[in-house]
Parts: C-alpha cells; sequence; structure tokens
C-alpha cells in the first residue's frame, strides 16, 4: 500500500470527520445537561442541510455564509421542539426519562424525515458552488479549499461553544444543572430556561453541521438516522460528556472509516463505528476522553 | 366445573380462535382478506417480539428491523440457493439471535442507553451494508413463483404469531419470566435478592430476537420480489413499537390488539393518503407515549375501574 495514498485518504476521512464531531458536540451537550437522549439529531442535522440548499438554491446565498443562517433558524426549531415535546419528558425520574426520550425522538425523526420527503421530494441535493474544485497541494496531498474552510469552521463552532460554556453565565448555569439539577436550582438557576437554551444551542450545531454537509456531500431526507449513528458512535467513543473529546473523536471515526476503505473497499465503511462502538464498551466504556465511573 | 375458571374459559376461547383464523382459507378464497390477514400475523409477531424486551424486560430497543432484516435475508439467500424452507426458516431466527447476543453481551453489561445505541447502530449499519453489497432487486424464479402458495403462507404467518403470543405467555409463567420482570421495575434490587441482570435481559433478548428473525423469514417467504435493504430499514422498527403502545406495554394481549388495530387503520390510510400516513401515525406515536403510556388496554382499565367507583360511590 503506497503511504502517499493513505495519508491522502486519512486527510480526507479527518474532512469528514470535523462534520461528525460537530454533529456529536451538539447531541453530546444536551444528552449530558437534559439527560434526554435525541436520536432525532441526525433529522435536525438533515434540516440545517436544507436550509443551506435552499438558500442557495433560491436566493443565491453561499453556503458557508448561509451556516450563519440555518444556526439561528435550528435554534428556533430547537426552542420549539423542547417547548412543545421534551419539556414533557424532563419532568420524569432520570431512566423513564432517558427511555421515553428515546422513544419520543425516535417517532419525531420518523416525522421530519417523511415530512422533508413530502415537502421537498426524495431526491438528493447538493450545493455547488463556482470555486468547489480548487485546492492546495501540501506535500503531493490534496487539500480541497471548501473541505479546509468546513473544517475551520467546525472548528470554530466547537471553540465557540466551550468559550460560552466556560466564560459566560449561561455557560455556568449550564454547567452547573449537567453537574446537579436539584443543587442548582437551589442556587437560583433557572432549570427550564437552561434547558430550553440548551436543546437549542444542540440543535443550532446540527444546523452548522447540516450546512457543511451540504458544501461537501448531498442532502436527502433519509439522511438522519446514519448521521444520528454517527453521533452517537463519536460520543460513545469520547465519553458522554465532553465537547471538545467529541470533536477530537469524530476526526478519529472519520479517519477510521477512511482507512477501512482503503483496505475493504467502501461496501463495509459503516461496519467500523459499529465495531468501535463494540471494542470501546468492552475494553473502556467510560471512552477515551471520559473520567471513569463515577 | 370449579377448576375450570376464568382462566381455563379464556385459554379455550384463544384455542377456539385461532382454529378458526386457521380455517379461513379453507373458507375464505379472496387473496385480499388472506393478504391482510398475513400482515396482522407478522405485526404481530413482530410487536409481541418487541414487546418481551421493551415490555417485559424493560429495555429500549430502537433496532428491531435488523432482526427482522437479518432472518429475512438469511431466510431468502439461502432458500433460493435451493434449500428447504423449513431449515432457512430456522438458520434465519438464529443468526438474528446471534447478532442480537453480539450486540446484547457488551451493552447489557453496562447501565444506560448503550442497548438502544447499539441496536439502532446495527439497524442502521446493516440496512447501508446490504444496500452496497446487495444492490439489486431480489425476486423469486419463476419457479418458485409457479408453486407459490398463498395460504402456504397464511398458515405460516398464523403459526408463528401464535407460538410468538404463546411464548410470552409461557415467559410470564415461568420462574425466569418472573425475573425479568424483577429486573425491569429494579435492577439493583434484583441483583441484590440473586436475580442476575445480565442473564435475564438475555434471556428476554433471545426471545425477542429469535421471533423477529423468524418474522423476517415469512416475510422473505412471502414477497415476490424486494430490496434486500427494504426489511432493514427504521420503518419496521418503528412498526413493531407503535402497536405496542397503542395496545398497551408490557401486557400480553395489548400488542396483539394494538397490531390489528394498526393494520387494519394503515392499510385504510394508506389507500387514501399515501405519504402522509407515516407521518400521522409518527405524531401520534409520540403523543401515546407522552399521554397515554399505559396504551389502550390501560386506558380500557381505567375506564372499567373508574366505572366501578362510581358504582361504589353511588348512593345505597
Amino acid at each position: 500500500m503506497n503511504p502517499q495514498a493513505v495519508a491522502q485518504s486519512v486527510v480526507f476521512g479527518l474532512f469528514v470527520g470535523g462534520n461528525y464531531g460537530v454533529a456529536a458536540a451538539g447531541l453530546s451537550l444536551v444528552f449530558g445537561v437534559l439527560r434526554v437522549l435525541n436520536v432525532a439529531h441526525g433529522e435536525l442535522l438533515m434540516l440545517g442541510g436544507y436550509v443551506s440548499f435552499w438558500l442557495f438554491t433560491l436566493a443565491g446565498v453561499d453556503p458557508f455564509v448561509s451556516v450563519l443562517i440555518s444556526a439561528p433558524v435550528l435554534l428556533l426549531v430547537g426552542f420549539a421542539l423542547h417547548r412543545g415535546l421534551f419539556v414533557y419528558v424532563e419532568r420524569l425520574e432520570e431512566e423513564t426519562r432517558i427511555k421515553n426520550s428515546l422513544l419520543v425522538s425516535f417517532g419525531l425523526g420518523l416525522v421530519l424525515q417523511n415530512l422533508a420527503q413530502w415537502a421537498w421530494t426524495a431526491d438528493e441535493r447538493s450545493v455547488n458552488t463556482t470555486y468547489a474544485g480548487g485546492s492546495a497541494m501540501v506535500f503531493g496531498l490534496v487539500f480541497p479549499y471548501t473541505r479546509l474552510a468546513s473544517l475551520a469552521i467546525g472548528c470554530l463552532a466547537i471553540v465557540c461553544l466551550d468559550q460560552v460554556l466556560r466564560r459566560t453565565y449561561l455557560g455556568k448555569a449550564i454547567r452547573a444543572t449537567a453537574e446537579d439539577w436539584r443543587a442548582a436550582a437551589l442556587a437560583g438557576i433557572d432549570i427550564r430556561r437552561t434547558y430550553l437554551l440548551t436543546f437549542g444551542i444542540g440543535a443550532a450545531l446540527a444546523g452548522v453541521a447540516g450546512s457543511l454537509v451540504s458544501i461537501g456531500s448531498t442532502v436527502a431526507p433519509t439522511l438522519g438516522a446514519a448521521w444520528t449513528l454517527k453521533a452517537l458512535v463519536v460520543i460513545v467513543l469520547a465519553g458522554m460528556g465532553s465537547i471538545f473529546g467529541a470533536f477530537i473523536a469524530g476526526l478519529l471515526l472519520g479517519a477510521a472509516e477512511a482507512i477501512s476503505t482503503l483496505f475493504f473497499g467502501s461496501t463495509y465503511r459503516e461496519v467500523v463505528g459499529l465495531v468501535l462502538f463494540l471494542v470501546v464498551l468492552l475494553i473502556r466504556p467510560q471512552g477515551l476522553f471520559g473520567r471513569g465511573p463515577r | 366445573m370449579k377448576s375450570f375458571g376464568r382462566g381455563g374459559w379464556r385459554l379455550l376461547a384463544v384455542i377456539v380462535g385461532v382454529g378458526g383464523l386457521a380455517a379461513v382459507p379453507l373458507v375464505v378464497a379472496r387473496a385480499d382478506i388472506l393478504n391482510l390477514l398475513f400482515l396482522v400475523f407478522l405485526y404481530v409477531t413482530l410487536s409481541e417480539s418487541w414487546n418481551i424486551l421493551g415490555g417485559f424486560a424493560g429495555q429500549v430497543n430502537l433496532g428491531h428491523a435488523a432482526f427482522f432484516g437479518i432472518g429475512a435475508l438469511v431466510t431468502r439467500g439461502l432458500w433460493l440457493q435451493g434449500w428447504p424452507f423449513e431449515l432457512t426458516f430456522a438458520a434465519g431466527g438464529l443468526t438474528a439471535l446471534l447478532f442480537a447476543m453480539l450486540i446484547g453481551v457488551p451493552t447489557f453489561r453496562l447501565r444506560g442507553t448503550y442497548f438502544a445505541i447499539g441496536t439502532l447502530g446495527l439497524a442502521e449499519v446493516l440496512r447501508i451494508t446490504t444496500a452496497n453489497a446487495l444492490p439489486g432487486v431480489s425476486s423469486l424464479t419463476t419457479e418458485y413463483v409457479a408453486h407459490y402458495d398463498l395460504a402456504a403462507r397464511y398458515e405460516l404467518g398464523l403459526a408463528l404469531a401464535a407460538a410468538c403470543v404463546l411464548t410470552a405467555w409461557l415467559l410470564l409463567r415461568s420462574r425466569a419470566g418472573l425475573g425479568v420482570l424483577a429486573v425491569r421495575e429494579d435492577e439493583q434490587a434484583a441483583q441484590a435478592t440473586g436475580v442476575g441482570a445480565l442473564p435475564h435481559k438475555l434471556v428476554a433478548l433471545a426471545l425477542s430476537s429469535l421471533f423477529a428473525g423468524l418474522a423476517g423469514g415469512a416475510f422473505a417467504f412471502y414477497h415476490i420480489s424486494y430490496y434486500p435493504e427494504l426489511p432493514f430499514t427504521s420503518s419496521w422498527t418503528f412498526d413493531s413499537v407503535l402497536p405496542v403502545y397503542l395496545g398497551g406495554i408490557g401486557t400480553l394481549w395489548g400488542p396483539v390488539l394494538g397490531a390489528a388495530v394498526y393494520i387494519l387503520v394503515r392499510e385504510e390510510l394508506a389507500v387514501s393518503l399515501v405519504q402522509v400516513h407515516q407521518i400521522i401515525f409518527g405524531a401520534l406515536f409520540v403523543v401515546v407515549v407522552l399521554a397515554l403510556p399505559g396504551g389502550l388496554v390501560d386506558a380500557w382499565h381505567r375506564l372499567g375501574a373508574r366505572r366501578r367507583a362510581i358504582t361504589r360511590i353511588s348512593p345505597p
């Protein structure tokens, strides 16, 4: 096997992995804080992809600019879903809460997927910008500009999220709620508002990831399940509740998939994630960056 | 007859009911009725098998389609290669069970959502991989079509549904079944009293996945042509879970009732509202989980309890 080819696939794998990381960070944040596992996260990402696609097709908005629109749009969608559905799940005890959130979001995902299919047909859509072909050569490896920019935006979104969580009052409230919501409530934090905002931020991150997906590949109504799965595998790989860890694990998964494609062909590409998931559970259930059993 | 109590009459009614259904193909020649009833049997099997794990053991399986699809894939593949159907049918169910153990053993050791993630992942990975590896339509050859007998499919579906419900009933009456229920109610308390959580969850998973795999085999036996990835799509999981919640999770007859109601309504709706019916049922499912977690059976009992309470309160 030619090392150049291996390096090149790893590079492309990392670009894809950046999107996995952004998708997973949003899901991980929501799960860590609300203890609600939203398996419709991939469908939210799909909606973000369609926002970018339609803005580009109907108004000619550049997909890198429409990230600034898809994120707030999905923030609002997240608020609406939280107010309409997940508020009712939150009232339950932790174990029932997770169980019911899985079921409710599973149904929600199906509804969103079918709504998208009904409204926008099952066609695969993609955004083709005029500058899509350009690329930089470094050490004989190809780095397409659009992919580099996508990865940069993904990194930026993660850094922004981290800064919000570290430096703002809201971030402190979110971290406190994740740690112990009863104590946070006693300290005067408005738990319901924190939950609402956290769910919105998670959805907004799905929107960002969706826009980035629309640039690099295609958008279709059935896209959601595969992305939910990637995000879940990445979270388990990283360990629950670690945002930076999720991003790095996303890059790792992307690279691992690329390498396996090189050796076994693209037919069995999806199996990599599942195998990694099972291996991590057997060897290191707290995840690569997790703090270990509490 | 003192010993022949309520349970005895109920058992007799069930036996007569199944016997009556088994006689339907002798009397009814209309293919549409047999096809509809076959669908009901298939969905009863899927729902009751989901219920064995989800309702009795309390473990959320978001990838029931994986086991259904494995059963269909294995049965179809071997059967078309000329193996006798009975053998391929068993092989499909057992392969599904094997994959279930592959996911179940690592995930059930840990608490939390890992099992749901693992099953969701298994179904999605198998769907995409099957679509990649077998992109074409799987069709029965003319030789198979010439021997196609709808009544045989019907009887297989009925036998499978009856066997699944019977298994669930036997499980509920057994010591292992009590253990499964105990694990659902309180895992730590069960462990503390010597009822192992892991083996009991695995027993429920084994029965659940076995019947889902056999249902997949029946599907492969029934359909003349379909895309091999179709049985892996998440709508099969949804179609297994919705009837359980509609009818009443954790009850023996809830999934049977739910599946029958669901299929009859859906087939009615599918004609008039082709694309929208999945949106309606998805929304209905969300509402039922949130607002009516006991399902129809529970609503009926509660209604009965209220009626009794009212008559009790009424002045003497």
